[in-house]
């Protein structure tokens, strides 16, 4: 082996350059990731976004508040109840209103399954992303009951748009508190299946600890919200420290680690599930009595001025920016988005491990990108 | 700390500033040649470190652009918004935040693609959406006209 490398004057190691995507199965999306290699050695990382950039914030400027709702389902697909939930309360903020307590139950009731299912779906990808197939049969049967759940109350599996302005779209279904409670129990036995399965691994244990660290300075700089920045110990749950619809009502965790890398960016998001089913238990059987939605007019115009909404989607901090000069659409709408930030601090997890450890980085992130590109 | 509290300590460390309070945040409007003094003092000093910055905004306003940061201290958990306007129609440009806040970087590089507000001494200032090569234009302005936008 040793005299098949050339060494020599003039021979010097250089960098190539790698294109992963736009058409990867483990970017998960559209997404192209320019690496500079050295060796197998991961020298830098500079992500090409746009390849599905549909100008939401521009056609924004021409929707009306109701019509834009459902624009911000098709950002993070996997947390649509959350992304529509931010932009109603922002409209109910500035306009003063206040939705009955009944409304407030069954979107953080909704939220939560929306973080369930999106967790679930995230589980079995990224244990494919690493080799495991088994994961992603387990993660697609215990997601299915939530996304009937979801179709039998809202009418949709995936995209909901079950927020508007002042309340919901309709009443829940009757069969909705007996489903949800039969799958919080059934969710409760099957979630020891996940640790069983995966986290314990020795696969997966050798391939994320201590890959793709990303300290607490470098989390909060970088913005990195959601389980992956509260893998490095970045304390941004919005639920925890700004609450929204009834978050204030609840008792449960903010998973931190300390260490922030793949295995604990891993292992938050599986903690989380048990805190959403001790969330959902916590309200399910307490939703209180009455309106599901106050009288809207039907033309909603915010009064001139800036607004801003933040709530925890599935994936960190999403955002709503509306500026409004007193018309029926927004002067600007901007959507802060947990993907974009998130994904901007690959390069810095990265740099200096294995490319095949970006597999296990960039699955540990999460990405969507839709939400990314908007 | 509140707002109350917040606008008091800010203006103890620099009475200068203009500071309005809107329904949710204080915001502090500042001219482009300050805003890098006046960021780094919000990051810096340890009774505000507002180290997180959650959301960066390009807008193009009738008579201005204006970039909007919307920060957070980790530390004391309070918030506020920090304006700056550049009359600027040609050339608009401010300085840069990425090397105070790391996700600066790629927020900037939006609202240069979009809004055309160009940031000095951003490392890598380029496009990161739509085409750097062939595109015309950016998007977020008022003024941008193309031929598949169906205006009601």
């Amino acid at each position: 082996m040793e005299d098949l490398i050339i060494t020599g004057p003039g021979i010097q190691d250089e960098e190539y350059i790698v294109n992963m995507g736009p058409q990867h199965p483990s970017t998960h999306g559209v997404l192209r990731l320019k690496i500079a290699l050295k060796g197998e050695t991961v020298e830098r990382i500079e992500p090409h976004c746009g390849y599905i950039h549909r100008g939401i914030e521009k056609m924004c400027e021409r929707l009306t508040y109701q019509q834009m709702i459902h624009l911000t389902d098709r950002m993070d697909y996997l947390s649509a109840h959350i992304n529509n939930e931010a932009v109603c309360l922002l409209v109910e903020n500035a306009l003063q209103i206040e939705v009955p307590e009944r409304v407030k139950y069954i979107r953080t009731i909704l939220d939560e399954l929306t973080r369930l299912a999106s967790h679930e779906l995230w589980w079995c990808a990224f244990g494919m992303d690493l080799g495991a197939l088994t994961t992603y049969f387990y993660g697609l049967r215990d997601r299915e009951p939530i996304l009937d759940i979801f179709e039998e109350t809202t009418g949709a599996r995936l995209l909901q748009s079950f927020n508007v302005p002042g309340g919901l779209m309709n009443d829940i279904h009757p069969n909705f508190q007996k489903r949800v409670k039969e799958y919080i129990t059934y969710f409760r036995k099957k979630l020891p299946e996940y640790d069983e399965l995966l986290t314990g691994n020795v696969i997966l244990q050798e391939r994320t600890r201590d890959v793709g660290n990303l300290s607490l300075e470098d989390a909060i700089s970088w913005g990195v919200t959601g389980p992956s920045g509260r893998a490095s110990g970045f304390a941004c749950d919005v639920r925890k420290h700004h609450p929204y619809s009834a978050y204030d009502k609840v008792d449960f965790n903010e998973i931190l680690y300390t260490k922030g890398d793949s295995f604990h960016r891993y292992d938050a998001r599986v903690r989380e599930m048990w805190e959403s089913l001790k969330i959902l238990e916590q309200l399910i059987d307490n939703i209180p009595e009455g309106d599901y939605a106050v009288k809207m007019k039907p033309i909603i115009r915010l009064p001139e001025g800036e607004y801003y909404q933040r709530v925890e989607a599935c994936r960190g901090e999403f955002g709503v920016y509306i500026l409004s000069t007193g018309d029926k659409w927004p002067y600007r709408a901007k959507f802060r988005s947990p993907n974009f930030s998130n994904l901007s601090a690959i390069n810095k997890m990265a740099a200096g491990f294995k490319i095949a450890d970006l597999v296990a980085i960039g699955g540990s992130l999460d990405l969507v990108i839709p939400d990314i590109d908007r | 700390m509140n707002n109350e509290q917040l606008k008091e300590s800010i203006h103890s460390i620099d009475s200068s500033l203009n500071i309005t309070e809107g329904p949710q945040y204080l915001t502090i409007n500042v001219k482009p040649e300050d805003l890098s003094k006046t960021a780094a003092m919000l990051k810096n000093n340890p009774d505000l470190s507002f180290d997180y910055l959650f959301c960066l905004t390009g807008n193009d306003l009738p008579d201005a652009y204006a970039v909007v940061y919307h920060l957070e201290s980790s530390k004391h958990g309070h918030a506020l918004v920090l304006k700056v306007t550049t009359t600027d129609r040609e050339n608009p440009t401010v300085d840069t935040v990425s090397n105070l806040w790391e996700t600066a970087n790629f927020h900037e590089r939006e609202v240069y693609d979009l809004v055309g507000i160009c940031f000095n001494n951003h490392p890598d200032m380029r496009r990161i959406f739509l085409d750097e090569e062939d595109w015309v234009g950016h998007p977020l302005r008022k003024d941008y006209t193309d031929n598949n936008i169906v205006t009601r």
